[in-house]
């Protein structure tokens, strides 16, 4: 068989590394985005063992040192308008901000991942009675939908994380959708089912390994969207209820303090920017070390 | 023996016009097929682009539902008699683009290995089939088998795929312009491939290609396909002597000569292959044929037979049909 030898010698001698281990090596290669994504996980860190780092209670308020400036004696990020030590509220008000930009796209992910792919895979009427379901959601802005769900559901933070919900719903639907739509019509999924293979199993094989990729990064990117509108929520009164301490919130109610302690008043608006930055460009990231497959 | 017979195969498709509407016509993709193959042999089917080739392959393996016809696999009715999963497992497909028709982020064991997974088999046991047809089809399995696509070139992944439509022991391999996309080298170690492993496995091969030195080449018998339909159908040398429709006489004519002196300077046919939607009645090539004549285009033209098992769709092939070129009905 020399015939054979010269077809393998032609080869590129590219060496047998599989395709996660090759995007991880290619993510960890870029600077940028491990250093967002160290900060996330700080962040997250943080919020977990947040009792044992904040130096202070974030609920103790005093009367008599409302509003103190960066830097005051026993207030090392100054205090809010009811004299709660604006750092341990900032450390503690990570968990719930967090959480509230996090579950949402998780749980969207899911449910949404899962429509999309059965509209993309079964095409037809069911792609048809899916997508247009969807795309009445579609109609109106997500800020719009999010406070609306909200506000009929009354404000807490479980409600304004089903509203979140439903608002990336539909967007992930529609990438799931299309992703699964052009991998449905590759050759290798005609030559699975023409192997006799059942829906389930190429879905399962050949359809989620190709399709969760795309809709993952994708996902990540509302991360940042989420964060921001769950603050949004809260700044609006229908999210967490005072007194829990939540960065969105927070902006709200140091609103009336931004004349006479603007630096104080602008640290949660600047630890979301932080975080929704940070999410913005690891989801980048992740994109650009997936995109180099072939 | 009979291995596959098919008999009048047909897909319309039609085309969406506005929103509602099924207004826009329909497109004769697979027009009233009927062949048979022998078991061992290698039918190529050849034609242009768009004349219903790679529609007649998916038809077999039912990728695409047929319309109408009957597919009988060792006699049993494909659907009724031959449950669909039997039917897939004996006839296997191997596609042209060697990169969309393996998963990308499967190994090229676990990619062969998928079909007898699901057919029951034990994973360890398909993985050691899968082992054992890449050593087969030439690659190693300890270098290759935990191989990603992307890391093989073309003439190895056509390898993979063709490991891949062995794994079920299918007894009829469909290539769909299998060796089209690769390198001529290549192609060639490909093509000997496949013959070698068509001997060692018993196989019956639907060979399709544009390449009608390589059909040649694969081919005991050879299928013309136009527009939908068979224009000539019947034994390879007897096809290529292309003395029987004028389609493939001149399909044939277009064949890159070797022999400088044998070159011609005139195209062999003028004008593109009429509109497949909604064609006119009678035969589909009369629009461009030198010898049509109006009883050309006045009904359906069935296939004669001209010579031993060969058949031809074309009036002039047909004693007594009222063609001027025809020869007078036998008495």
């Amino acid at each position: 068989m020399s015939a054979v030898a010269a077809d393998i010698q032609t080869a590129p001698a590219a060496p047998a590394q599989g395709y996660w281990r090759a995007v991880t090596s290619r993510l960890l290669r870029d600077k940028l985005t491990v250093a967002c994504a160290l900060v996330i996980l700080g962040l997250i860190l943080m919020a977990v063992f947040a009792p044992w780092i904040a130096p202070d209670d974030p609920l103790k308020s005093s009367i008599f040192k409302r509003l103190q400036p960066i830097g005051a004696p026993g207030f090392p990020l100054g205090s809010d308008e009811l004299g709660r030590d604006m750092l341990s509220r900032l450390i503690f008000g990570a968990r719930l901000s967090l959480v509230m930009g996090i579950v949402p796209v998780l749980c969207a992910l899911g449910i949404g991942g899962l429509l999309g792919i059965t509209a993309g895979f079964m095409g037809g009427r069911t792609n048809t009675a899916i997508m247009r379901t969807i795309d009445v959601f579609y109609a109106f802005p997500s800020v719009l939908l999010a406070v609306a769900i909200s506000g009929a559901l009354g404000a807490g933070v479980l409600n304004a994380i089903l509203s979140l919900t439903i608002v990336f719903i539909p967007p992930i639907a529609r990438v799931a959708e299309s992703v699964t739509t052009q991998v449905r019509s590759l050759d290798y999924v005609e030559a699975a089912r023409a192997s006799g293979a059942g829906s389930f199993a190429i879905i399962r094989v050949h359809i989620l390994g190709n399709v969760m990729g795309p809709v993952f990064v994708y996902a990540t990117s509302l991360l940042s969207v989420c964060m921001i509108l769950a603050a949004g929520l809260s700044f609006l009164g229908l999210g967490t209820k005072p007194p829990l301490p939540e960065w969105g919130l927070m902006l709200n109610t140091l609103r009336t303090a931004i004349f006479q302690n603007p630096w104080v008043a602008a640290l949660p608006g600047l630890m979301i920017f932080l975080v929704s930055f940070c999410f913005n460009l690891m989801s980048d990231g992740v994109r650009a070390a997936m995109d180099v497959t072939r | 023996m009979t291995l596959l017979a098919v008999n009048g195969l047909r897909k319309h498709f039609p085309l969406k016009k506005g929103l509602l509407g099924r207004g826009g016509g329909t497109v004769h993709a697979v027009d009233d097929i009927s062949f048979d193959l022998t078991e061992g042999e290698t039918l190529g089917v050849v034609g242009e682009s768009g004349c219903g080739k790679s529609t007649t392959a998916r038809l077999l393996v039912r990728l695409i539902e047929p319309d109408e016809g009957q597919i009988k696999l060792e006699g049993r009715a494909v659907g009724t008699a031959m449950p669909l999963a039997e039917a897939r497992s004996k006839m296997q497909m191997v596609f042209q683009d060697s990169f969309a028709s393996l998963n990308p982020r499967l190994t090229v064991e676990d990619s062969i290995a998928f079909g007898p997974v699901v057919h029951g088999l034990p994973r360890p046991r398909a993985r050691e089939r899968a082992r054992g047809l890449l050593a087969r089809v030439g690659l190693e399995p300890a270098r290759f088998a935990n191989r990603y696509p992307h890391e093989l070139s073309g003439g190895q992944r056509q390898r993979v795929n063709i490991a891949r439509a062995l794994a079920l022991q299918p007894r009829i391999v469909i290539l769909d312009e299998a060796v089209s996309a690769l390198d001529k080298s290549i192609e060639a170690q490909v093509l000997n491939l496949l013959l070698d492993l068509k001997a060692e496995f018993k196989l019956t091969y639907i060979f399709i290609s544009h390449d009608l030195n390589v059909v040649r080449y694969m081919s005991d018998r050879v299928m013309v396909m136009y527009l939908g339909k068979i224009a000539e159908i019947g034994p390879s040398e007897s096809v290529f002597a292309g003395t029987h429709h004028p389609y493939t006489r001149a399909l044939f004519a277009a064949m890159p000569s070797m022999d400088p002196d044998r070159r011609t300077q005139q195209p062999p046919l003028i004008g593109d292959p009429p509109n497949p939607i909604n064609p006119p009645p009678g035969c589909r090539f009369k629009g461009r044929c030198a010898h049509a004549e109006d009883i050309c285009g006045r009904g359906d033209i069935a296939l004669t037979t001209a010579g031993a098992a060969h058949r031809v769709a074309c009036l002039i092939a047909q004693p007594g049909s009222g063609h001027s070129s025809a020869p007078a009905r036998a008495a």
